[in-house]
């Protein structure tokens, strides 16, 4: 509208006092609103599924030719490679989604939804275990997997990938690749070699340590610095966590609580060292950046990111034919060769060793690389140095967020 | 049916605010009283103290957003003003052109200009990496991650908000009248300060009401651009209701937010005496 066409009675209208009356009747509209309102949000603890139920729910389902993946960025190689070759083996065509970037962030999206009975318009969806995953099993919105239908993954899975305490007997989710969190630092600014947790409270490096914002990370680490195990650990194990890296933050040492964006601030030289994620660091590297990665003497954190089928998926058969053909020791070696993660299938260590072999030159140092490492295939002494994260309760959960983000969010 | 009729006409937009703000407004006033967990669900308590909780726990993130809000409205006024005034009185035949050219980058998403200025003010980014190689600055000078970082950004992100209604104000402005007032012997200044000022204040007025309440509620400047101490009530909400899905709280601190901006409106349109402002300016 044109400015000059406001007359002044519109603007008498717009700006004079609203009359008692006006204002009992907008009263009087929102009470009703209220009463409309004042029922509670439900709680939907479900009881786990009884195999019956599970039979009879697959038994009714077909397979549809098409499915939708959403999962991490960085998690596929960008040509698609791996579901292309799926699709001309099985026929179903896959959409894939890089739309989860945070658990909580996702969890906190997905939840209404599927507390409404409403479908995500996911059929795979891939989630780091913890806390939401925790959420997701117990509020009944994951569906039950149907063994019959995965040979690969009984054939060729890791024991340590068959036996997980969050989801024993693999009940509910298949892992698609697990990661380390320990330090990663720009070579360009540390010329010491970092070995231990302590250099990320070390006053020389003030305002130049990045921490992660997520609680169970950042508590992990904070439970390392003082020699406990997180996976044992109190509530007085907590708050003595939380004074340690309170102090830290007080001292000025912390530059920044990170998200995934940790990863441009080590590389641009923001911060000198961090928390870090093995294969983001690993990518890097291979990319040419002056970065590493170490897993601190006092310990890391190990975690495994599943997939997992949610409640209402359109396609659930065509879902479980991919996370099972993505078992196959080939299939994975492939992609984990691009991803650089820890691959759930032993037999990958195998395959990418005889690849380099008969490759040449750059790539042939690159796999041999790969294949050393024991970020990508941790040895058993490098899995004792690995702890998960801190199981909570609902309720052990409220005072563990509180305790660390009364520090990443002062 | 003739009488009906201007209220038919209204019907439509009053069912729009019913459905989309009073609803919501209510049920999110409902939740705010509630008591529960996500996985047991929330029970109506009508637990008031969850607000006496949630500023227990956040009284410094709520001040500290009204501060920053308030640093970045006066900052935009004073970077704004000038700007709308130069464009109405001597942009001539390109006003249009210079307007589109003050929106140009707002074609691009919110978050992704806010990431932008990560790249541009990075530690050994092009700008002070080069004033680095240059000895202009020190070696640990940074920007990134200080109050100055999250309170620029928040300037710079509601600056056309503050600009438009400030130039639709001067645009209005009648050039006879500032030459009259030179013609009764004004000083340039003196006409400014008598005439077109308080000419303007509408929009000025308009300007701080579109950009402080925004500024201050915005979680995105102080997540991308802050440090360890720049945590405002915006991120915190956002951690309450995603992560944590602690609803009461997440509900309760909107709530509370939002009383504080509508007595601090309220206190500012007297203080500035808007309806005389206004009046005088539609005649």
């Amino acid at each position: 509208m044109n400015p000059r066409q406001i007359t002044p009675a519109l603007l008498r209208g717009m700006t004079q006092p609203r009359t008692r009356r006006d204002f009992f009747r907008v009263t009087g509209l929102s009470a009703a609103g209220l009463a409309l309102a004042a029922c509670g949000v439900q709680g939907q603890k479900a009881a786990p599924p009884k195999a019956d139920a599970v039979k009879d729910y697959w038994a009714k389902q077909s397979k549809h030719g098409k499915l939708v993946f959403a999962n991490w960025p960085e998690y596929m190689p960008e040509d698609q490679a791996p579901l292309k070759k799926f699709t001309q083996t099985t026929g179903i065509s896959v959409e894939y989604k890089e739309v989860i970037q945070e658990n909580a962030e996702f969890f906190g999206k997905a939840d209404p939804v599927l507390r409404a009975g409403q479908s995500l318009g996911y059929d795979i969806v891939v989630m780091t275990n913890g806390v939401q995953l925790q959420h997701m099993v117990e509020l009944g919105y994951i569906v039950p997997l149907d063994h019959s239908r995965m040979p690969n993954f009984l054939a060729n899975a890791g024991d340590k990938y068959k036996e997980r305490a969050y989801d024993p007997g693999n009940q509910y989710t298949m892992p698609y690749s697990s990661g380390v969190t320990g330090i990663a630092y720009n070579t360009k600014y540390v010329k010491d070699d970092i070995t231990s947790i302590e250099a990320l409270f070390d006053p020389k490096y003030k305002g130049r340590v990045g921490m992660m914002a997520d609680a169970q990370e950042i508590g992990n680490f904070g439970m390392f610095a003082l020699g406990v195990d997180p996976e044992k650990s109190t509530e007085a194990d907590w708050k003595k966590a939380g004074e340690k890296l309170k102090q830290q933050r007080d001292a000025g040492i912390v530059r920044k609580y990170y998200d995934q964006s940790y990863i441009d601030a080590v590389s641009k030289g923001d911060v000198w060292l961090t928390m870090a994620w093995s294969g983001d660091i690993f990518q890097r590297q291979l990319a040419g950046e002056p970065v590493k990665f170490v897993v601190p003497d006092e310990g890391g954190t190990i975690w495994t990111d599943n997939m997992l089928i949610p409640k209402g998926a359109a396609n659930p058969v065509d879902a479980l034919t991919l996370m099972d053909y993505l078992y196959q020791p080939a299939v994975a070696a492939e992609l984990d060769e691009f991803i650089q993660f820890v691959t759930p299938i032993p037999a990958v260590q195998d395959l990418l060793r005889e690849k380099a072999a008969t490759a040449k030159g750059e790539d042939k140092k690159a796999l041999e690389d790969m294949v050393d490492s024991p970020l990508m295939f941790p040895s058993a002494a490098d899995y004792a140095k690995l702890r998960t994260y801190t199981t909570l309760t609902t309720q052990q959960e409220q005072v563990f967020n509180s305790i660390f983000q009364s520090i990443t969010q002062a | 049916m003739k009488r009906l009729t201007p209220y038919l006409l209204a019907l439509p937009s009053w069912l729009w605010l019913a459905i989309f703000l009073v609803v919501p407004m209510v049920a999110m006033a409902s939740v705010s009283l509630q008591t529960g967990n996500a996985i047991d669900g929330y029970a109506m308590t009508f637990s008031f103290s969850n607000y006496a909780d949630a500023l227990g726990r956040y009284s410094d993130q709520l001040l500290r957003s009204l501060l920053y809000g308030g640093l970045a409205t006066v900052a935009m006024l004073v970077i704004g003003y000038p700007v709308a005034y130069w464009i109405a009185f001597k942009g001539g035949s390109r006003k249009s052109v210079y307007l589109f050219l003050l929106l140009l980058p707002f074609f691009v998403s919110f978050v992704l200009r806010t990431i932008s200025w990560n790249f541009l003010l990075a530690d050994n980014g092009i700008l002070f990496g080069t004033l680095k190689g240059w000895g202009v600055l020190p070696e640990g000078f940074h920007v990134l991650a200080t109050t100055v970082a999250v309170v620029g950004g928040l300037t710079y992100n509601f600056l056309p908000f503050m600009i438009l209604p400030i130039y639709v104000a001067l645009e209005r402005v009648d050039p006879r009248v500032v030459e009259a007032a030179q013609d009764l012997y004004a000083t340039r200044a003196g006409a400014f300060r008598r005439v077109v000022l308080p000419l303007s204040l509408p929009g000025v007025f308009a300007g701080v009401l579109m950009t402080f309440v925004p500024a201050t509620a915005d979680p995105v400047n102080a997540q991308i651009l802050g440090g360890t101490a720049n945590t405002m009530i915006g991120n915190i909400i956002q951690t309450e209701y995603l992560t944590n899905l602690d609803y009461p709280t997440a509900s309760a601190l909107s709530f509370t937010l939002m009383a504080i901006l509508l007595v601090g409106i309220f206190i500012y349109a007297r203080a500035l005496g808007t309806e005389n402002v206004l009046e005088a300016a539609a005649r």
